[in-house]
């Protein structure tokens, strides 16, 4: 593959997208969150997801990761190897291939481990593949760099993060993830409890990301923030069927 | 590439079904189980899920059905079709088990150390020595303190007995390890001790494990994927954030959100 076909192939692609969540215990209530959505997401593209709250921005984010399975249409993402994967079918292994190579996934919250440090924490993706090709060590020294970057006090790096402040922990998540970039990186909210002087430092590394050729899907509350990072705006309609 | 294609199935469960008497309590359940992954089998008492555990540890023949196991010189091998000699082969080598009562799973009357070596000097090794410092090594693998060597299982908090029947169990570096309810009885503390080191010596090995629980949070922390069990079947099966988060099945639904958030 050429560098130019490289860069015109997308990274995402979402096509018919539609999620209902049928509730067997309201009385077999159906509701639908999302419909015949479509999107394409190039790589060094950031693109915000827009519109009010309970439009169903969260619920892309999370049909693309794979936390909520599709109801119909097709979520189709490229793996290492240049071949789409259709989420809506993939195994489950296949889809914790795409999640360790592929995508990266930042929520609102972290989602804190027992006992576990810090840095340990940050440290973790970068050990995940079984394959040691890093050091514990090494990791380590990589997950200071980023803990020090987000401004984490070094005093913190050694505690488990379940007594850290929300600003704290929302660093910690993002410090997780930005360890190890993956060319698909969906953020919900990155910079929502953040300090301005924070919220700037995520603002450049959204920035680098960009421009290392990172496909970036997101949802951005502050428009501030939206300006800078953002290249393009979907905006999500309230559903016909809701109205 | 880490062979993602290419790599088989370390189990591979298919069509089994286990009755007492007329009653079937395990009913036509299949899956894979890959190298390093950790599946958690939850469902409430009576869903058959501890019989289903010991089906495929080939602790409880099933009525229909293949379990296969990848023997690391043979490839996928049926396991109810070995020899006995060599089905308790594999159960002191290349698996565990973890009973939720460690009383089941220790020899309560003999030394820690008598107790984390006993596997090694089955497998023939003699050396009092470096029996002692493999064993030495492990209680502090799973922080049991050294000078707690030669004392008895039955002077050790439940904590502790579960850390020493998981020590007892590793200390051949199986692939894999069957967990049934490890964290129940415990207090949350201790509990919270446990799964770390569980799931730090999972990752540390490469080792898979299949871990029966009614807890989600166990779950949800240890294990890549879930089945859940309702009445011996298996009614939903994925990736265990995608069960949790958006569960599709009536009683998975009711599991979910019958959990009480701290």
């Amino acid at each position: 593959m050429t560098l130019h076909s490289m860069h015109t192939t997308p990274m995402l692609q979402m096509k018919n997208l539609s999620k209902q969540f049928l509730l067997h215990l309201q009385n077999s209530t159906e509701l639908t969150v999302l419909q015949d959505f479509h999107l394409t997401l190039n790589p060094g593209e950031c693109v915000r997801l827009s519109g009010p709250s309970g439009m169903g921005k969260s619920t892309v984010l999370k049909l693309a990761y794979g936390n909520y399975r599709a109801s119909s249409g097709e979520i189709l993402v490229r793996d290492t190897q240049g071949q789409f994967v259709d989420m809506t079918k993939a195994s489950a292994r296949s889809v914790l291939h795409l999640r360790t190579h592929s995508m990266a996934y930042v929520s609102q919250f972290l989602r804190v481990i027992p006992r576990v440090a810090a840095i340990d924490i940050v440290a973790e993706p970068l050990l995940d593949n079984g394959l040691d090709l890093v050091s514990r060590e090494q990791a380590r020294e990589q997950a200071a760099h980023w803990l020090t970057r987000l401004r984490i006090p070094e005093s913190l790096w050694q505690l488990p993060p379940a007594t850290f402040s929300g600003g704290e922990q929302q660093r910690i998540n993002l410090a997780r993830s930005f360890i190890k970039p993956r060319p698909l990186l969906l953020l919900d909210e990155p910079t929502a409890s953040l300090d301005p002087v924070n919220t700037q430092t995520v603002i450049d590394m959204i920035g680098q990301a960009r421009q290392d050729g990172i496909a970036i899907l997101g949802i951005f509350h502050d428009d501030s923030v939206a300006q800078e990072v953002v290249s393009r705006t979907v905006s999500m309609q309230p559903l016909e069927t809701n109205k | 590439m880490t062979g993602f294609e290419t790599q088989q199935p370390l189990m591979r469960v298919q069509g089994l079904s286990c009755a007492y008497g007329a009653r079937t309590v395990v009913r036509d359940i299949s899956f894979d189980l890959w190298p390093g992954e950790v599946l958690a089998i939850v469902g409430e008492s009576g869903s058959g899920k501890t019989t289903l555990l010991h089906a495929v540890a080939a602790r409880h023949t099933p009525n229909a059905g293949q379990v296969y196991f990848d023997l690391r010189d043979q490839g996928l091998q049926e396991i109810y079709g070995m020899s006995e000699a060599q089905r308790r082969m594999l159960a002191r080598t290349d698996w565990g088990f973890v009973h939720q009562n460690a009383a089941d799973g220790l020899r309560m009357n003999v030394s820690a150390g008598a107790n984390v070596s006993e596997r090694l000097m089955a497998l023939g090794q003699r050396h009092y020595g470096q029996l002692r410092a493999k064993a030495m090594d492990w209680l502090e693998r799973v922080e049991i303190e050294r000078n707690r060597i030669d004392d008895r299982p039955n002077t050790f908090s439940g904590g502790m007995r579960q850390r020493l029947q998981i020590a007892r169990n590793l200390i051949t570096q199986p692939r894999l390890v069957f967990m049934d309810e490890p964290t129940s009885g415990l207090d949350v503390s201790v509990q919270a001790k446990l799964l770390d080191m569980m799931r730090t010596l999972t990752r540390q090995m490469n080792l898979a494990a299949i871990i029966v629980t009614h807890d989600l949070a166990v779950a949800r922390l240890l294990a890549q994927r879930m089945m859940v069990m309702q009445n011996g079947q298996a009614v939903e099966m994925g990736l265990t954030d995608q069960v949790l988060d958006d569960p599709q099945h009536p009683y998975t639904q009711l599991l979910v959100s019958s959990v009480l958030q701290p």
